[in-house]
């Protein structure tokens, strides 16, 4: 044991005073790492980490760039959707004014025709009233003429004056019916 | 080779033995050469910085050796480091443009100076590299040299010794100690301290660790069990924080590396 201590005690050197075989194997061993790292693997992992780097970065462009076209095709669409939109509401509006001015034209058209016929009926009336009437007259005259004759007892034989005769009573007739109808 | 050397501590001895507490020292430090070639002793702390050198290309080998733009798990966990050091540490110190440069050295440093701390709690291994301080040294070495470089590649000799003097006219009658004080401290004190620091806490943390670890053994007997226990738990709790450390110490390392290059190119203080 005490040969243990002295033993060491003498083979301790100053802890501070560098041995020379340690150092030069310390600055070889320094050198081996520092060679290696500085001259292969540092370089190759910088390289990879700038390819990383690149990579990244175009991945992000990339990305950007997809999510402009994105918002490109759905303004692209929304304005679609809208111009559809508008379209649709301008052609109901038309639709709805085109079935208006049908409407009214179907109406005017009814209402023309209406007329029409209102028209032409009365110009029946008026015509058959006057045929009748003219009937009428030549058939009254006739027969009052006839009357007259008989209750006379002459013939009539100026036949102007007879004429003259005869429409006179009619236009008295004509007055007569004339003033009833107005009358009434 | 003898097992007492091996395990840092005798394995024969207790409490109420009478023998005493094997305490751990300078002397844990020290290992017998695995093999001599002439005067040269090739000892356990360079079979380890050999063993963290060859863990380290392995590591990023199989990471980056074929890195693809989809990473794998491994290359994913290497990323994960590589960008902790080189956006954590070296942009944020010296700038994007200025510090790519950096980035490879830096991100060794910092494998390099983890990967010896982490020796300390690997089992069997069980040795952190940089707590013989030629490690660290030859780390700050490296700094250093880089440092003394660009100063005056960079400002020229009046420059350069302006920027490491920290020559400042509106100083007046103070400016020469000033400069004294500045060039002893960048100059003599920096390169010191940047390798000590990492030295001492990986020293004091093995320490710490052999201290728990063997009056976890030593106290194994009779009523000595109970702080035994407490002992064994102890160097679990310690264990787990000198993980912690030794991350912390490795970015700590690095990043002040990072702080002196960024004053070498910095126009002045």
């Amino acid at each position: 044991m005490n040969a243990l201590v002295q033993m060491a005690s003498e083979e301790a050197e100053n802890p501070l005073v560098p041995p020379i075989p340690e150092l030069v194997i310390g600055l070889i061993a320094f050198a081996i790492v520092f060679l290696f790292l500085a001259k292969k693997l540092l370089p190759n992992i910088n390289k990879v980490l700038e390819e990383r780097r690149a990579s990244i970065e175009g991945g992000m462009e990339k990305a950007e760039a997809t999510q402009a076209e994105a918002q490109q095709v759905l303004d692209d669409y929304r304005a679609q959707l809208a111009d559809a939109r508008h379209e649709a509401a301008r052609l109901r509006q038309e639709a709805q004014a085109q079935g208006a001015a049908l409407i009214a034209e179907m109406r005017a058209e009814g209402q023309r025709q209406r007329e029409d016929i209102i028209a032409a009926g009365h110009a029946q009336i008026e015509a058959d009233r006057k045929q009748a009437a003219l009937s009428l007259r030549q058939d009254v005259g006739k027969l009052a003429t006839e009357l007259a004759g008989k209750l006379v007892g002459e013939a009539l034989e100026d036949n102007a004056r007879q004429s003259r005769t005869i429409d006179r009573f009619l236009d008295g007739l004509e007055d007569s019916a004339t003033k009833a109808e107005a009358t009434r | 080779m003898s097992s007492d050397q091996t395990l840092a501590f005798e394995t024969d001895c207790h409490i109420f033995d009478g023998c005493g507490f094997p305490a751990p020292g300078l002397h844990s430090f020290t290992f017998d050469p695995i093999f001599t070639v002439g005067s040269f002793e090739f000892n356990k702390p360079m079979l380890l910085a050999l063993l963290g050198t060859v863990a380290i290309v392995w590591f990023f080998w199989a990471a980056f050796g074929k890195a693809k733009v989809v990473p794998g798990k491994l290359q994913m966990i290497g990323e994960a480091g590589y960008d902790f050091v080189r956006k954590g540490i070296v942009y944020e110190t010296l700038g994007k443009k200025e510090g790519e440069k950096y980035v490879p050295l830096m991100v060794s440093l910092f494998f390099f100076v983890w990967i010896m701390n982490l020796w300390s709690i690997i089992p069997v291994a069980q040795f952190p590299v940089t707590s013989i301080i030629a490690f660290p040294a030859a780390m700050a070495l490296i700094v250093y040299v880089l440092w003394m470089y660009l100063t005056f590649s960079k400002h020229g000799f009046v420059g350069g010794m302006k920027n490491i003097t920290g020559y400042d006219k509106s100083l007046g009658g103070v400016l020469p100690l000033v400069m004294f004080l500045e060039f002893m401290s960048n100059v003599i004190v920096r390169p010191f301290t940047h390798a000590v620091r990492l030295f001492a806490n990986m020293f004091a943390g093995h320490l710490l660790l052999l201290m728990f670890t063997i009056a976890s053994w030593y106290l194994l007997n009779g009523i000595g069990i109970v702080y035994a226990g407490v002992s064994f738990v102890l160097t679990i709790v310690m264990t787990a924080f000198e993980l912690f450390i030794q991350a912390v110490q490795a970015y700590v390392f690095v990043l002040l590396a990072a702080t002196y290059v960024q004053g070498a190119l910095a126009e002045h203080h």
